[in-house]
């Protein structure tokens, strides 16, 4: 049975989504069902994929390609390997359990879920894309309705924070695009193809000019520093399930394209600037702990941890290595559901509480033990603790540094350090010690939230003591693609 | 013999159908408007000339297949002269639709004014397919005087009226500027059809200084219909104060005209001078682009707004004309198609918005998205195809003029190209911003009238499809055009 599952995965939220406009805007449990359906529909679609696929086969699975536009080459060509799959899963995982968190929402919701699978939908897209201007297409998708839902949903300057978010990551995918389109009509094959494209020997000057605007290009959207400021205040101000979906999976989109076009067609560019960009990658990491254990504001903490994290994917990929690339890709995934979980949480947190400062929290654990411990878990993972995938990756990306950078990785040591500081700090402060006294009568976590949580902490676990499925798929991935740049 | 005139005479007729059609749709809305009693109804004549656009547009359809003719010596007719009159045909025809409930508020005398219209759409038509000097100036100053009435129509209305003069102020300069760059030419190669010149330029010419002026000033009166910078000085007031629909047709009417005969210019009369027209035309592609976008982020008034938007458009056009040896000129009648339905749905919704004094103010639109999410809708698909948001029409139309212009090395143009696209989606976002972030002042819903309806949904369709779809179009354009590149 040859499903198109990928095309399945990638168009159902769409599909959803235009369902739920053409909804009336008082149907709110219908909408929220919609959404709920088309975003399962994607999810049980990329759980199938990823344990579909054959990593003894390795290579691209699950590929399809459509003629679309031939005057410009282009078609509609997408397909899955190692290092796409988890990121195909990490999606699916985190748009289901963040339609559920965002069920109470009453607010437009028809706009809301609308936009929030258009968003996916770009998302998805990006990640299976073979083809350079169907992966275009997909990027800015999920970069435009963010605008939107910030806009509308936010909180704390929300409309600075969308305006800014979506100018600085348009202008870094404009260049990536400028790039891409140098580099095609340079190959002289007329095509965006990703495929094709990587078999060109472009000459190493070219690569070298190219490979900049379009890694760095991405990148920001993968929040190298310091063209990470549009993250924090971007996340702090989205709503909640937009804030776990853009930390979660968003930042990894900007990686991966980052990766895929940036290092995948043009390694020679790659091996002269990627020792320069590592040392970005380690002041991502140390500093953006550093400030996350500066903040109150629970949401910020967050979005500099995510700012410090993504540090070691770009960290991951510029080592070249196969460990240090498969630290990245499971990083990637790993720090994807943790956050997701962190968000979720704070967002529940705050839907009773009203408050994200964290000095006016802090016994928690009494009326919302899910939460907590919830929290507990991805803050383990989030301090690389054995048994967690975090862990997994962070070990991974750390040995594959201290092969070829041994100063970057005491470097970046530095953050782990602050990262368990401010993880176990802030853990206690707003779950344990005394309960406030208006705190007493908050609601306790509801079903739809549970499985949401119980949901993304799974993989987690799941993952960080068996990472073998995990890994297996991943190594593939990278190897594959460090054989093609040699 | 006799048979052979006959048959040359139908070959003629059918060659000139489109404009011999609307010169007499003009001459018919005029005569009968003229007839009719003063307080009689005029709601017929925007039909009219919708029926007459719509002959002219089957007529150039018919025209397509054949290969490229001169016809009366003075005209040609091939792939560029047909795509640029039926853009034209299908904006008027969109401006003829949606402009009957506007004009029936504002003006009594609305035969007159779908007369000039339909005179100002033959001038276009001319100018599309002109290849000789004289006809060129004939029917750009045509089209520039049907133009100045149009904006000045509403006579009561003093913003109308200054609108008006200072159009025609502006455009009767750059004018003569154009005719004396004419004369010049004409004067160093004794020629006005642009192929002879092209002969008499190609064979050796002593004055190439000369030419270059000549030629400088021929662009400065084609720019100023295109509304290029620094020949776009009238286009904001001249938005701002005519009345909207006669904007929407300003907006891309002469903007049709000027980019074909503009492209015509350095495809028959100046093949070999392309080296020098790269970095003037570069620069201006380059100043248009960044001035318009820059200018409009100050708007406050959505006419202004848009106006400084089309300006920046233009700048985006010409990137398809600095490439047009190469692909360009595709791309630049592809754009033109996927602006034309972007910028006249905008319009349109503008036209619905526009109830007495309100409507014009940006600050109108605020919560938009509440009272109405239907028009709401579409004006954020126009908007963000304007800025060239995927999966919008708009994006595809940049990137084939960006592959064009790589094509050409012109790589530079095309980073100057994208960056402006991030600049513009900053004022378009600040509509987006009103209609959806802010909350609405009247809670009751816009009630658009049923052609304005119409319009939107071609405008949208326009857009989404050509967005998702552009082979719908695309090869169409690239077929017509390719008697240009020998095949």
């Amino acid at each position: 049975m040859n499903l198109p599952i990928l095309s399945i995965i990638m168009f159902s939220p769409v599909v959803g989504a235009l369902i739920i406009l053409a909804l009336p805007e008082d149907r709110h449990t219908d909408i929220k069902a919609t959404a709920a359906v088309a975003s399962f529909i994607s999810c049980l679609g990329s759980i199938y994929a990823f344990f579909a696929y054959d990593h003894t086969l390795g290579g691209i699975q699950f590929e399809e390609q459509m003629r679309w536009i031939p005057g410009l080459g282009v078609s509609y060509h997408v397909g899955v390997d190692g290092i796409s799959l988890p990121l195909v899963l990490l999606t699916g995982i985190i748009i289901f359990s963040g339609v559920l968190v965002s069920w109470v929402r009453d607010h437009r919701p028809r706009e809301f879920f609308a936009m929030l699978l258009l968003l996916v939908t770009g998302v998805f897209g990006t990640f299976v894309a073979l083809d350079l201007f169907l992966l275009f297409v997909c990027y800015e998708l999920a970069v435009l309705p963010m605008y939107l839902l910030i806009g509308i949903w936010g909180t704390t300057r929300k409309e600075y924070a969308a305006m800014k978010l979506t100018l600085y990551l348009l202008v870094g995918s404009s260049l990536a695009l400028a790039g891409v389109l140098v580099a095609s009509v340079a190959s002289g094959l007329g095509t965006f193809d990703l495929l094709e494209l990587a078999k060109v020997n472009f000459g190493p000057a070219f690569q070298a000019a190219i490979f900049l605007p379009i890694f760095i290009g991405f990148d920001v959207l993968g929040g190298l520093w310091p063209l990470h400021t549009w993250s924090p205040d971007g996340h702090v101000a989205a709503p909640t399930a937009v804030s776990m979906l853009h930390a979660g999976v968003l930042m990894k989109m900007g990686a991966y394209a980052a990766l895929r076009v940036g290092v995948f067609l043009f390694p020679d560019g790659a091996r002269q600037w990627l020792p320069w960009i590592i040392i970005l990658t380690a002041v991502n990491v140390v500093y953006g702990a550093t400030v996350a254990f500066a903040q109150r504001d629970i949401k910020y903490v967050i979005g500099y941890s995510s700012v410090s994290h993504m540090g070691y994917v770009t960290m991951g990929v510029a080592t070249l290595s196969q460990i240090g690339l498969a630290g990245a890709t499971m990083q990637m995934f790993s720090h994807g559901i943790m956050t997701g979980i962190f968000f979720a949480a704070v967002g529940l947190v705050y839907r009773r509480t009203h408050t994200r400062q964290i000095p006016e929290l802090g016994g928690l654990v009494r009326k919302l033990p899910f939460v907590a411990v919830a929290f507990i878990i991805a803050g383990l993972s989030s301090m690389g603790m054995p048994g967690f995938s975090g862990f997994v990756a962070e070990f991974q990306v750390l040995m594959g540094v201290w092969h070829t950078y041994p100063i970057i990785a005491v470097i970046s040591l530095v953050g782990v350090v602050v990262t368990a500081a401010y993880i176990l700090r802030f853990t206690y402060m707003i779950f344990f010690g005394p309960l406030k006294e208006e705190f007493q009568d908050i609601p306790p976590t509801s079903t739809l939230e549970k499985v949401a949580l119980m949901f993304m902490c799974a993989f987690i676990v799941g993952f960080g003591v068996l990472p073998q499925p995990m890994l297996a798929v991943i190594q593939t991935g990278v190897s594959e693609l460090l054989a093609a740049i040699r | 013999m006799l048979g052979d005139t006959t048959q040359n005479l139908a070959l003629i007729l059918w060659q000139l159908s489109p404009e011999l059609i609307l010169l007499l749709t003009g001459l018919i809305i005029l005569l009968v408007d003229a007839i009719r009693p003063h307080q009689a109804d005029q709601g017929w004549s925007p039909y009219a000339a919708l029926a007459g656009l719509v002959v002219a547009l089957v007529a150039c359809i018919t025209l397509l297949g054949q290969p490229p003719a001169t016809v009366l010596a003075v005209l040609t007719l091939d792939g560029l002269a047909l795509v640029a009159k039926i853009l034209a045909l299908v904006s008027v025809g969109m401006v003829a639709l949606f402009s009957g409930p506007y004009m029936q508020e504002h003006s009594r005398h609305q035969g007159a004014f779908y007369a000039l219209l339909i005179f100002a759409t033959l001038a276009i038509t001319l100018v599309a397919g002109a290849s000789n000097l004289v006809l060129i100036f004939l029917a750009v100053d045509f089209l520039s005087i049907t133009s100045y009435i149009l904006t000045g129509y509403l006579r009561e209305d003093r913003r109308s009226s200054e609108a008006a003069i200072k159009y025609f102020l502006y455009g009767a300069a750059l004018s003569a500027m154009m005719l004396y760059g004419m004369s010049l030419l004409f004067g160093l190669t004794g020629a006005t059809d642009l192929h002879a010149i092209a002969a008499q330029l190609g064979a050796g010419t002593t004055e190439h200084v000369t030419v270059l002026l000549a030629m400088l000033f021929v662009m400065a009166g084609l720019g100023f219909k295109v509304a290029a910078v620094p020949f776009h000085q009238w286009a904001p007031d001249a938005y701002e104060g005519a009345p909207t629909p006669v904007t929407a047709f300003l907006s891309l009417g002469p903007k049709v005209a000027g980019f074909a005969v503009l492209a015509r210019f350095l495809l028959f009369a100046l093949p070999q001078f392309q080296v020098d027209w790269t970095t003037l035309l570069l620069s201006l592609s380059a100043m248009t682009m960044t001035g318009g976008n820059l200018i409009a982020i100050w708007q406050k008034n959505i006419k202004r707004l848009l106006a400084y938007s089309s300006i920046a458009q233009a700048g985006y056009l010409m990137i398809g004309l600095v490439a047009v040896s190469g692909g360009g000129l595709a791309s630049l009648l592809f754009y033109l198609a996927v602006y034309l339905f972007a910028n006249l749905g905008a319009f349109a919704v503008v036209l619905a918005m526009s109830r007495g004094e309100l409507g014009e103010q940006i600050e109108d639109y605020a919560g938009l998205s509440q009272r109405s999410p239907g028009l709401a809708l579409a004006m954020l698909l126009f908007l963000l195809s304007l800025a060239g948001i995927p999966p919008l029409a708009g994006f595809v139309g940049k990137v084939n003029l960006f592959v064009a212009a790589v094509n050409e090395g012109l790589i530079w143009l095309v980073v100057v190209g994208v960056l402006n696209s991030v600049i513009s989606l900053y004022y378009y976002l600040q509509v987006v911003r009103q209609i959806y972030l802010l909350p609405p002042t009247s809670e009751e819903p816009v009630s658009i009238p049923r052609p304005i309806t119409t319009t939107l949904l071609i405008a949208t369709a326009g857009v989404l499809v050509l967005g998702i779809y552009p082979s719908l179009l695309l090869p169409l354009i690239e077929t017509a055009v390719q008697a240009f590149f020998g095949g």
